[in-house]
């Protein structure tokens, strides 16, 4: 029995494996979204049966209930939720992992008091799975808008640090000790929980997508840990390719925005206090029609088409594809510009488009469409905003200076869709809105794209 | 430091898999296509929710009158699978959208 369960674990392994590498491919993607699932499948279905242990009836009944209740649940989300709230379901599934961890780690603690290494594990594990609990939750909140502001305590990189020095002095005397309090052990929980809350918190909206791939990150490590309490090949392996796995998307997601994850984590960024008293004369801003706008792409020869979160927002999606394809239709040369890091997520913008079956080769990187920007004659920017920001090119005071944008200020002409003249994400103003080549469109994503088509079809 | 010696010591071949998993997880997700990052991300994370896998053994191996255990062990596996299914689930809808179009 114990050579089957380990030979499942095995193969599961390489699944995960495989699966991961394939996912990294277009063509293979999903398949191997659905080899790592199968891989899943079986090695929880390994684990529940094939052991020699004496388990008793209602234990099994337990389990297939959690795992029923959980399945639907996690199901009925996955396919019930809009594809713009994306980033946050990551967010809140992530979470629950991370408190699944944590959960083990509370059981297992009374029983391995006096291991060293195996308490050892077992602090870890409560501790990181607390934090990634709490901070996803957190993050989650933020992505959909229930955190409003940017909270910023005083000296909270200080405080933070404190804190996370304390949890580790807290959880060395527990081990060292070796006390079997369930006291100091839920307060250990607690003090997870509020790191985790405190980590996230300060951390501006702008950097959230980096905060859930790092998070993600730590429940893989979590995992790992589990793994490494159990010597549990699967756990440990599939753990620890999602923690690696998850630190090289954090890098490579702070490069895109210029950033080192130390400023990400510990620097002020979308705090709008940074630049309060700042907007001083930036110049009047143009507002345009849809009508007028519609004239000017109509004569235009090449358009570039720049999504944003507020395309999301908004679910024109659908709606910007029937502008792009009537264009094409009148001989204009259409092209999408998508920034590495537009909306919520890296890769937010490819997927909401593919949604609309946007042809793929329509949408071009920030690196080869910036040097076509001279020839452009108009730039639609829709719902889009820190990464047209000419602020990060020539203006070190801002937040966002050095970050890589998409250079639209060459063009023509700007056409700026936007709700209204509130500041972006990271909470600074856009100087681009003020340049007299630019002319706003004002109204939600949706209702001004509608515009633009119907009068296209006028013309 | 004696202890972390002592570990290795003890759980060589646990270290080196440690080890050599970590650089299977940076090979295999190197110069990935930035389109691919988001269901990527999802797909990892539903890998996470391997750690079900532990929320299992915790119910096994509990005392059936080991309520503490077992109510913990049961939310455990719980959102566990809430990370696998909700994780697997959502990252096929996402690359369901990239497959339609051709």
């Amino acid at each position: 029995m114990g050579i089957l369960l380990n030979i499942i674990y095995l193969i599961a392994t390489v699944t995960f494996i495989v699966g991961l590498k394939m996912l990294g491919h277009p063509e293979t993607a999903k398949k191997g979204n659905l080899i790592a699932a199968a891989g899943m499948g079986l090695a929880i279905v390994g684990t529940i049966f094939v052991h020699e242990q004496q388990v008793s009836p209602i234990i099994y009944i337990l389990i297939g209930a959690a795992i029923l209740i959980g399945s639907i649940i996690g199901w009925l989300i996955a396919i019930k939720v809009e594809m713009t709230k994306m980033p946050e379901l990551v967010s809140l599934f992530n979470g629950f992992g991370g408190a699944s961890a944590a959960l083990i780690g509370l059981v297992e603690y009374g029983k391995n008091v006096n291991n060293a290494t195996q308490s050892t594990t077992i602090v870890s594990g409560i501790i990181i799975g607390a934090i990634t609990f709490s901070g996803s939750l957190i993050a989650w909140g933020k992505l959909n808008g229930t955190l409003k502001s940017v909270v910023r305590i005083p000296y909270y990189n200080i405080i933070n640090n404190l804190v996370i020095i304390a949890i580790v002095i807290f959880a060395a005397f527990m081990v060292a000790s070796g006390v079997d309090s369930q006291l100091l052990l839920y307060v250990l929980l607690a003090t997870g929980l509020i790191y985790g809350i405190l980590f996230v918190l300060p951390i501006g909206g702008a950097d959230m997508p980096v905060v859930i791939s790092l998070l993600n990150s730590l429940t893989g490590i979590a995992a790992a840990i589990t793994g490494i309490l159990y010597n549990n090949m699967v756990m440990l392996v599939g753990g620890i390719l999602v923690g690696s796995a998850g630190i090289i998307l954090t890098v490579a997601m702070c490069k895109a925005m210029n950033r080192t994850l130390g400023s990400v984590i510990f620097g002020a960024f979308g705090g709008a206090t940074a630049t309060e008293g700042e907007n001083k004369a930036l110049g009047s801003i143009k507002s345009t029609n849809p009508s007028d706008a519609a004239i000017m792409m109509n004569y235009a020869n090449n358009v570039v088409i720049v999504p944003g979160y507020g395309l999301a927002v908004a679910q024109a999606q659908h709606v910007i594809h029937e502008l792009e394809q009537m264009l094409t239709k009148k001989g204009v040369n259409v092209k999408y510009a998508i920034h590495p890091v537009a909306g919520r997520m890296p890769g937010h913008m490819n997927v909401l488009l593919a949604e609309s079956n946007v042809e793929y080769n329509m949408l071009v990187e920030m690196e080869d469409i910036n040097p076509q920007f001279s020839n452009t004659d108009i730039v639609l920017v829709v719902g889009a905003n820190d990464v047209v920001n000419p602020a990060a090119h020539n203006n070190p005071a801002s937040p966002i200076y050095g970050m890589p944008i998409l250079d639209v200020e060459n063009a023509k002409h700007i056409i700026v869709n936007k709700r209204g003249m509130n500041a972006g994400y990271a909470g600074i103003e856009n100087e681009l809105f003020y340049n007299s080549k630019t002319s706003m469109l004002f109204g939600d994503a949706k209702a001004a794209l509608t515009d633009l088509v119907a009068e296209l079809k006028n013309m | 430091m004696n202890e972390l010696l002592e570990f290795i010591e003890n759980n060589l071949q646990i270290t080196y898999i440690l080890i050599l998993a970590i650089f299977v997880g940076i090979e295999v997700i190197k110069s990935i296509p930035a389109v691919l990052h988001t269901p990527l991300m999802s797909g990892a994370n539903a890998l996470s929710g391997v750690v079900i896998v532990g929320a299992i053994l915790v119910m096994l191996h509990a005392d059936p009158t080991d309520y503490i255990a077992l109510s913990l062990g049961f939310v455990a596996v719980v959102l566990g699978v809430l990370n696998v299914v909700g994780g697997f689930a959502v990252t096929d809808r996402m690359l369901q959208m990239f497959k339609r179009k051709k």
